[in-house]
C-alpha cells in the first residue's frame, strides 16, 4: 500500500472514540444505533461506539432482505457476540416487496435504493425509540465517489469513518480487533447476491485510495497525477464521480430570496450553545 | 524572578459565556488556592471557536460585567483569557486581555486571521494592527493568538521590544493521523514553540484549549518552552487538565549570556532591508 495511506491507528481511534462521546454527550444522548450489515465499516463503527460508550450504549441492528448472503448477519451477530452489545434483527422483506410488486420492472439499483432507505427508516424509529443517535458507517471513498443511497445509508447524526478512506479503515479495523473473518471478505453492499464493491466499481479500493488521497487530499493536478503514473481516462472517470455526486454532500438548495438564508447568510454551527 | 503559572487547558460550550465564566471562575479559583502568580486561559476561551453569525451575540465590550468580574478576581491573581471583543465602532475582534490589580493593563487584537482550509476568520472578525509587548509586575510580556504565531515576525517583534515570557493562546484544531507520528498540527505548533523560545532566548507559555465543536477537535497538549528551548512543562493531549509549573527569569539571564542572539541581532538591518523590498514591491505594483 502506498504509505501516504498509512494512519497512525492508536490516534485514529482515540480521535473517534472522544469525537463519540463529546458529540453524542453534548446534545444529551448516551447511546446510539449503528446499522449492522456483517461487513468492516458498521463493525468498525460499533467497535469504536463501545469502547467510547461503553456496551450498554450500544445497539445493533440487523436489517436483511430474502436475498442477502446469510453469512453476512453471521458476521454481524459475531460483532454483536464479542462487544457485548444488545441487538435486533427487522427483515425488511415484508417491508419492501410490496413496493417491489407495485413496480414490478424495478432494476436492482432502485431496489438496492429501497432496501437502503428502509434500513434508514427503521434506524430512525430504533434512534426515537431507544433515545439513541444514528452513527452513520459510510467512509470517504463512498462519500467521494457517490457510492452510498442518498437519504438511505448516507443518513445519520455522526459519521465516525467519513474523513478515513476504506483502506484505512482496515488498518483502524485490525487495530481495534475486528475479527479477522470480517477483514478478510470482500467489500459488499450485499444487495445482491454475489456483488463485490470493487467489481461494480471497476477498480479497487487501494488503487482509487491513493488517487483520491492525491486528488482531494493533496490537490494534484491532472497533468501532476498523470506524472505519477495514474492513466487519464481513470483520472477523468474519478473525478467525474466526485463531481456528479456533490449534490450528495450537501443539504438540498435553497432559493434565495430574503436578506438572510438559511446555510448562506444565516450560519451557525451545528454544536450551537453547546 | 520566579512566577508561579498555570496554563487551564479547558473545553469551552461553543456560545455559551455564561456556562464559561462559571468554567474560569472555578480554575480561577484552583490557581490562587495554589498561590499561583498567574492563570492562562486559551483563545476564545470565554466563547468557544467556530461562533459564526454567534460573534455579535456573545462579544463583550471592556465595559461588560463578566469582565468586569473576572477585573474583580484578577486582584488575587494576574489572568489572561480570550473573549470576542467589540469596539466602540462595533468592530469585532478575536482579543486577549490582560488582567492585572483589578484592571485590563492590555488587550491584544489578534493579527493574522486565518482565512483559508477549515478556518473563516475574516469573515467574521477585523484584525488587529498591533503587536506589542507591555509591562507587568512580572517584566515585560506579550501575547499572541493561535495563527499570529505561526508569523516568525510576530515573535521577532516581541523579542525586539523586551518581553521575555510570550503568551501563545490558541484554539489549534487536530489534523493530521500518519503512520508513527503524533496529531500532524501539534507537531508543527511543537516545533514553532521551541525555535521561538530557543531563537529570542525567552519562554514560550502555549496554552491550547480540547474539545469538539462539529467534529474538529481541540489536541491541548499545552505546553511551556524555556529560553534554551527545553521543554519546561506539558500538559496532556486531548483532555481537559491544568498544568502548573514556576518560571524563573534567571533562565532567560543565563541563555541570553549563553546564546546571545538578540543582543548581536541588527535591528537596523532588517528594517532597512525590510523597508527597501517594502518599496520595491510598492514600485512594482502594476
Amino acid at each position: 500500500m502506498n504509505k501516504e495511506l498509512l494512519i497512525n491507528p492508536e490516534l485514529t481511534a482515540r480521535l473517534l472514540k472522544d469525537f463519540i462521546a463529546d458529540e453524542v454527550r453534548k446534545v444529551g444522548f448516551s447511546k446510539v444505533v449503528i446499522g449492522l450489515s456483517g461487513g468492516i465499516d458498521s463493525a468498525t463503527t460499533a467497535y469504536l461506539a463501545v469502547s467510547s460508550l461503553g456496551p450498554e450504549g450500544v445497539s445493533g441492528i440487523m436489517m436483511p432482505y430474502r436475498t442477502s448472503n446469510p453469512q453476512s448477519e453471521k458476521d454481524a451477530l459475531l460483532v454483536t457476540e464479542r462487544l457485548g452489545i444488545e441487538h435486533l434483527r427487522v427483515d425488511i422483506t415484508p417491508m419492501v416487496e410490496p413496493l417491489f410488486q407495485t413496480f414490478p420492472q424495478m432494476d436492482r439499483l432502485r431496489r438496492g435504493n429501497v432496501m437502503a432507505r428502509e434500513r434508514m427508516v427503521i434506524l430512525y424509529d430504533q434512534s426515537r425509540e431507544k433515545s439513541a443517535l444514528v452513527l452513520g458507517t459510510s467512509n470517504k471513498t463512498e462519500y467521494l465517489l457517490g457510492y452510498t443511497t442518498l437519504w438511505g445509508d448516507m443518513a445519520c447524526a455522526l459519521a465516525p469513518l467519513g474523513d478515513l478512506y476504506k483502506t484505512q479503515v482496515y488498518q483502524l479495523a485490525a487495530f481495534l480487533g475486528v475479527p479477522p473473518r470480517i477483514l478478510q471478505k470482500k467489500p459488499s453492499a450485499d444487495l445482491w447476491a454475489g456483488q463485490t464493491d470493487e467489481e461494480e466499481l471497476g477498480f479497487t479500493y487501494e488503487k482509487v485510495d491513493t488517487l483520491l488521497y492525491y486528488m482531494v487530499d493533496k490537490r494534484f493536478t491532472f497533468s501532476e497525477l498523470e506524472e505519477l503514473g495514474y492513466k487519464r481516462e481513470f483520472v477523468k472517470d474519478v473525478f467525474k464521480r466526485i463531481q456528479t455526486s456533490q449534490y450528495k454532500r450537501r443539504l438540498p438548495l435553497i432559493a434565495k430570496l430574503s436578506e438572510r438564508t438559511i446555510d448562506r447568510d444565516f450560519r451557525y454551527p451545528r454544536d450551537w450553545g453547546r | 524572578m520566579k512566577i508561579k503559572v498555570g496554563l487551564a487547558q479547558l473545553k469551552p460550550s461553543l456560545g455559551d459565556l455564561e456556562r464559561n465564566l462559571e468554567l474560569h471562575l472555578s480554575l480561577i479559583k484552583r490557581a490562587k488556592s495554589d498561590k499561583l502568580d498567574l492563570i492562562v486561559f486559551p483563545e476564545l476561551s470565554l466563547t468557544g471557536y467556530f461562533l459564526k453569525d454567534m460573534v455579535p451575540v456573545v462579544s463583550l465590550d471592556l465595559q461588560a460585567s463578566i469582565i468586569e468580574k473576572l477585573k474583580q478576581e484578577s486582584k488575587g491573581i494576574s489572568i489572561i483569557f480570550g473573549f470576542v471583543e467589540e469596539s466602540e465602532n462595533h468592530e469585532f475582534y478575536n482579543s486577549a486581555a490582560y488582567l492585572e490589580d483589578g484592571r485590563v493593563i492590555k488587550v491584544h487584537r489578534k493579527v493574522y486571521l486565518p482565512t483559508y482550509g477549515m478556518f473563516d476568520e475574516q469573515r467574521y472578525f477585523g484584525s488587529g494592527e498591533r503587536i506589542r509587548a507591555f509591562e507587568t509586575k512580572f517584566g515585560r510580556v506579550g501575547i499572541l493568538i493561535c495563527e499570529d504565531a505561526w508569523h516568525p515576525s510576530t515573535s521577532y517583534i516581541l523579542a525586539e521590544d523586551g518581553a521575555k515570557l510570550v503568551f501563545f493562546l490558541s484554539s489549534s484544531p487536530a489534523r493530521g493521523i500518519r503512520e508513527g507520528e503524533q496529531i500532524g498540527s501539534a507537531q508543527i505548533w511543537e516545533r514553532i514553540n521551541r525555535t521561538t523560545a530557543f531563537s529570542y532566548s525567552l519562554y514560550v507559555v502555549s496554552v491550547n484549549r480540547v474539545g469538539y465543536e462539529d467534529g474538529v477537535n481541540f489536541w491541548g497538549g499545552s505546553e511551556i518552552i524555556g529560553p534554551d528551548g527545553q521543554v519546561v512543562a506539558k500538559g496532556e493531549y486531548l483532555q481537559e487538565g491544568f498544568l502548573s509549573e514556576t518560571l524563573d527569569l534567571g533562565k532567560v539571564r543565563r541563555a541570553r549570556m549563553y546564546t546571545p542572539l538578540l543582543r548581536d541581532e541588527k535591528l537596523y538591518l532588517t528594517l532597512r532591508e525590510l523597508e527597501r523590498i517594502y518599496e520595491q514591491r510598492a514600485a512594482n505594483q502594476p
